[in-house]
């Protein structure tokens, strides 16, 4: 049968077949997890289970439980002071990935073009040309992994209809203060493209307050805000997410998600909605731990020789394997078959990865000890 | 609390060179640091969180909560009596306790003998108590914030995104 063009082209080459190795292999100390160490806190998980008891089994409205986008809410306006109307503002999603998918898919026509920075996560290209569109990749390699006003207007034409902006980023960990956010917004206003912002790992960074899009003079109108419970309280397998914005963004996404998903699952939810109420303490303390491994990390991998910079967020590090003169699939594989320490090869994120890998501190400070010692083996072997 | 302190007291293990590279300091600093708490009695000391069921030819050992109620001395309140109470080596914890009693004293022994012995001869004795009730402890499930159990396994799949 004749599949999908689009679907048939898809498919990330030798990536695939690198994860299925991993996974095949016991004992491996993996630093290749896109998830925290931490299980979700107790509060949450029990008031899921509480749920289940009470017997909430049911759909919930489309759009989401009313108390967890009242719940949303409230966050976002002590947190950020940033105010999204619970009722034509706010949709829960499956995750942020679901959010991404609807928002492209409400926004695309074909052959509209999408900028998407890369390195990115990996979803942003394929989502994108599923929904009709044209990803513009844009290498931020040669800028510190980040996007810059200069960068950007060279990328612009007539068909440009948005960007997927992403920080702290999924894979590099870097992040942009307020100044540098500005100039991006007047870019993108002064051409009318819309900001796709994935802040999943808002809640995760380290050096300096986060800053969400939409507080950005004029911004608010033209950002569409995707976050998501998975990273910041340890819950990526409950799968919820929230996209915020302009109500007839929301309604378009709405629409589709209403024929497509009908609604998140209620116990997931429920889960949510206490987790703003009560583990805001445990997403600090979670995210002082990370902070520790991550200082620590930074500088184990340059005393190795893998240059690396600091992250300002996230749980990932994307150090430069260039020393080693290996491509970064030799690396990551060569380290996994010799040492059997599981990291994730930069050309996993776009073609200009290529000379990085990602190593996420999401584990254990004795299993990163003991996968630097390994690393450190390697590298000699090497010299 | 002190970033310092806060490491330590998760693990008390951990090297002055890793926490001088979790905190962005200088090991002199945090070494410097650690020896002034030692010494100001912020940390009193190091020790392992032992789970003794696991560990089989341990000698068996018994543990009761005891509800104390005292009369309190003039001037002295309760700290001259929970000092007398407290002194015994039998005794490892003692608490000052609002509600319906006053001391929760924590007693460890060989086995329930030695325990009650302790009760009947050394504490219900001494003048001032009026009255005891012992409550021995039949399992542990959480102590210090540790969970006494296995670790469970790591569940989640060894490489994402």
């Amino acid at each position: 049968m004749q599949l999908s063009k689009v679907v048939e082209k898809m498919q990330p080459s030798g990536i695939r077949a690198f994860f299925d190795l991993v996974l095949g292999m016991k004992e491996v100390i993996s630093l290749g997890v896109g998830e925290p160490d931490f299980v979700t806190p107790w509060q949450v998980r029990e008031a899921g289970i509480y749920s289940l008891e009470q017997g909430f089994t049911s759909y919930t409205s489309n759009k989401g439980l009313y108390k967890l986008r009242l719940g949303i809410h409230r966050y976002l306006k002590d947190k950020y002071g940033l105010e999204y109307c619970p009722e034509e503002e706010t949709l829960i999603t499956v995750g942020v990935s679901e959010g991404l998918d609807l928002v492209l898919r409400a926004i695309i026509n074909p052959k509209d073009k999408i900028l998407i920075p890369v390195p990115s996560y990996v979803s942003y290209g394929p989502v994108t040309e599923l929904a009709g569109g044209i990803p513009v990749y844009i290498d931020t390699s040669k800028d510190g992994f980040k996007i810059t006003p200069k960068l950007l207007e060279k990328h612009i034409d007539k068909k440009t209809k948005a960007i997927i902006l992403n920080y702290p980023t999924n894979p590099t960990g870097v992040s942009y203060r307020r100044k540098e956010l500005e100039q991006i917004n007047k870019v993108l206003l002064k051409y009318k493209i819309l900001c796709i912002c994935d802040e999943v790992y808002g809640d995760l960074t380290y050096d300096f307050a986060h800053v969400a899009f939409p507080t950005l003079a004029g911004a608010k109108k033209n950002t569409l805000y995707l976050n998501g419970f998975s990273k910041s309280y340890a819950m990526t397998g409950w799968r919820v997410g929230f996209a915020c914005g302009p109500k007839e963004i929301i309604a378009a996404m709405t629409k589709i998600h209403q024929y497509t998903i009908m609604c998140v699952s209620i116990t997931s939810q429920m889960a949510a909605a206490e987790a703003l109420v009560s583990a805001r303490k445990s997403v600090e303390q979670m995210k002082r731990e990370y902070d520790r491994r991550r200082e620590f990390m930074v500088v184990e991998l340059n005393t190795l020789g893998l240059s690396c910079s600091r992250p300002q967020g996230a749980f990932y590090l994307f150090p430069s394997i260039k020393s080693s003169g290996l491509s970064s699939m030799d690396f990551s594989r060569s380290l996994l078959e010799e040492e059997k320490v599981a990291v994730v090869p930069g050309t996993a994120f776009g073609a200009c990865g290529e000379g990085y890998i990602r190593i996420s501190y999401a584990s254990s400070l004795d299993n990163l000890k003991e996968a630097l010692a390994r690393i450190k083996r390697f590298l000699g072997k090497r010299k | 609390m002190d970033e310092i302190l806060e490491i330590l007291e998760k693990d008390g293990r951990a090297s002055v060179e890793d926490i001088a590279k979790m905190t962005r300091k200088k090991p002199d600093e945090i070494k410097k640091a650690i020896k002034q708490y030692e010494k100001e009695g912020a940390i009193l000391k190091y020790k392992a969180v032992i789970n003794r069921d696991l560990i089989k030819d341990s000698e068996s050992e018994v543990r009761a909560l005891i509800e104390v109620n005292i009369v309190p001395q003039k001037d002295l309140g309760f700290d001259k009596i929970a000092e007398r109470i407290y002194s015994f080596p039998e005794v490892s914890s003692c608490y000052l306790i609002s509600g319906t009693y006053d001391l929760l004293v924590v007693v460890e022994g060989k086995n329930l003998h030695t325990v009650s012995n302790f009760v009947a001869e050394k504490l219900s004795c001494l003048e001032n108590v009026r009255g005891t009730a012992t409550h021995f402890l039949l399992k542990k499930y959480k102590e210090d914030g540790v969970i006494l159990k296995h670790k469970s396994e790591n569940k989640r799949i060894a490489i994402s995104y």
